[in-house]
């Protein structure tokens, strides 16, 4: 009973003293953001006061095993349905804005211009999808590697819902108006300071697990998600040491000023594209590519190289983002170095993933999540080695500014972020529901060739659109000066642009057919379907020559 | 010590001493899995994966 007082009068205080915020709110976006602090505090309330068990309500709903198994499962099964849910949310938005620009008409003053709905669809992709992800693929990896329960249950319940708020206010503020304006860190100073709570509370169940772990070894993906975790928190504190022009307004101003501010905004982008789009993925990697093939990753010392060489180089190649601009140019020539030498690491880790299917390379034409793995690999080897060439100062005074980087980024996100994720959705969620098998696996296969055809389509259009721009920028005529407008590079490229959005279009379709998988694969539904494959028979000819008589 | 020489003081570690010794922990880290007698310590982490194939039943 004193527990449910002190619970219920915390969040009475909370929703007192967020009420006391839109009251004396500088500016409409912070009073609508305290006012959705306000409703999910409120919604704690009710859940603190009526001690209904919540847990089971939620287990009924999401129709979770009867009998949990030891491992602490519920934030995985939360995590892996908002992971679906965001990424729908997400791919919905990029091809909006996709078609935004192929036509502008449809960009709506003020709240959906392509402005505010940009860092929607790069937040909701980036860190609602692949975050959820992260985190939810983290907390299984570590419980199964470490063989033991969750450190600090409530704590991971609360990194959960403390992220999807996150993510809200995020996702609001941005429509709002409310924005720092760095790419892809552009939430505002209290939503920062909330995500570096959420963070420090990830980090700790993180590291309490693996500290009660009962393995000796601390398996390798491990060593990627705490890397992931550790750096992501470094960068993000670092990128948002601003100071609030008020409390009780959004505005803040960053302690970074000019070509400083530029280093430290890119040295965070770039390692936001480092640690949280390839350390915490190849962690899934290196997990579930050896799960879903039945065999040990190909060699073991290669993942330790692979994980060293990524920590120490991928921090220095942020200022790639800058050439040709006021930042030093040793500074610019360092980042150069050190994105080509990134290959070398790369590219290990990729034949590491890909020569695990080594002796089994037949489960490529059978089983179609490891042909999404496959797939996923080998579009991180590609953007990877496209990253270091479009780093070279000379290819960059061609590529930057231009769709080429738009299309680099998709074929690395939509191809190895996405794919491995899917895989390891697909992965997950009869394990998580204790179902037999997926739903359907023919539908996994639409899902790789929707996905894939998206990508071609993508990143195809995007080579051409840049290259177009980039060459269209730097023509100049006889008497010096630049034969072409911007207009005049806009109007070229609309073709690609309309082509980028089929390509996006037939991505989003291929997440819905995963929708469609994943709920019927908790619902326990078994699609009656012609297995993958099977050798040829043919009873019609399976008999032995019968002699005929002459005549 | 003015902005300018606490540059100078950085930019020198960072191409002296600095880059020596981040260069020699990262040789060591990387190599440490090659040390005599690793092998079967590598192959047991590899395979740990693979201990609880029934995903904790």
């Amino acid at each position: 009973m004193d527990t449910i007082v002190t619970r219920t009068g915390f969040w009475f205080v909370v929703i007192l003293l967020a009420i006391v915020a839109v009251a004396l709110a500088q500016d409409a976006g912070y009073a609508a953001h305290m006012t959705i602090v306000a409703l999910a505090a409120g919604v704690c309330l009710i859940v603190s006061m009526t001690n209904v068990d919540y847990t089971a309500v939620a287990n009924g709903i999401l129709r979770a095993p009867a009998d949990p198994s030891r491992y602490d499962d519920d934030p995985i099964r939360w995590g892996v349905i908002a992971t679906v849910f965001w990424g729908i949310v997400g791919f919905l938005v990029g091809v909006f804005i996709a078609l935004q620009l192929a036509y502008p008409q449809l960009n709506f003053e003020p709240y959906l211009n392509f402005g505010r709905v940009r860092p929607l669809h790069t937040s909701a992709v980036i860190f609602a999808f692949g975050g959820n992800a992260l985190i939810a693929t983290s907390f299984y990896v570590v419980q199964r590697t470490c063989r033991a329960r969750l450190a600090f249950p409530q704590l991971a319940r609360f990194v959960f819902w403390g992220y999807q708020l996150f993510i809200v206010l995020a996702a609001t503020g941005y429509l709002l108006g409310v924005t720092q304006s760095k790419e892809y860190a552009e939430p505002e100073w209290y939503v920062d300071w909330w995500l570096t709570i959420v963070w420090l509370a990830y980090l700790a169940v993180f590291v309490g697990t693996i500290v009660k772990r009962s393995e000796p070894h601390i398996y390798v993906a491990n060593w990627f998600y705490l890397g992931f975790i550790i750096t992501v928190a470094m960068l993000h504190v670092v990128n948002n040491l601003d100071m609030p022009v008020s409390l009780f307004g959004s505005k803040s101003y960053p302690l970074f000023a000019g070509v400083q501010g530029a280093l430290v905004q890119w040295w965070y982008g770039h390692n936001a594209v480092g640690f949280f789009l390839t350390a915490g993925f190849l962690a899934m990697m290196y997990y579930f590519v050896p799960k879903q093939a039945e065999r040990p990753i190909y060699s073991y010392r290669l993942s330790i190289i692979h994980f060293w060489s990524l920590i120490f180089l991928y921090i220095w190649a942020g200022p790639h983002h800058l050439h040709y601009t006021a930042l030093p140019d040793w500074a610019q020539t360092l980042g150069m170095v050190f994105s080509v030498m990134l290959w070398m690491p790369s590219w290990g880790g990729m034949i590491n993933g890909l020569m695990t299917l080594n002796g089994a390379w037949d489960k490529i034409r059978t089983d179609p999540i490891i042909r999404m793995m496959v797939m996923s690999l080998a579009f991180y080897g590609m953007s990877t080695f496209e990253g270091p060439l479009m780093s070279i100062k000379s290819v960059n005074a061609l590529s930057h500014y231009t769709d080429w980087t738009i299309g680099h980024v998709h074929s690395g996100a939509l191809g190895w972020n996405g794919l491995i994720t899917f895989a390891a959705v697909y992965y997950l969620v009869p394990r998580l529901w204790g179902r037999e098998r997926l739903y359907s696996l023919r539908m996994v296969n639409w899902h790789f060739w929707l996905a894939t055809m998206g990508i071609v389509f993508y990143a195809g259009s995007m080579w051409v659109a840049g290259i177009t721009q980039g060459l269209m920028w730097r023509e100049f005529g006889a008497d010096g000066y630049l034969v072409n407008s911007f207009a005049d590079t806009v109007a070229a490229i609309h073709p690609m642009y309309a082509l980028r959005a089929l390509g996006g279009a037939l991505y989003l379709a291929g997440g819905l057919v995963m929708v469609w998988n994943v709920w019927a694969t908790i619902l326990g539904h078994l699609r009656t379907e012609a297995p993958m494959s099977d050798a040829a028979f043919d009873p019609a000819k399976d008999r032995p020559i019968v002699a005929v008589p002459a005549e | 010590m003015s902005t300018h020489s606490t540059y100078n003081m950085l930019r020198h570690l960072a191409d002296s001493w600095g880059l020596l010794v981040m260069l020699l922990v990262f040789l060591t880290l990387a190599l440490w899995p090659f040390r005599p007698g690793a092998r079967r310590r590598n192959s047991d982490a590899a395979n740990l994966i693979f201990k609880d194939d029934h995903d904790g039943e």
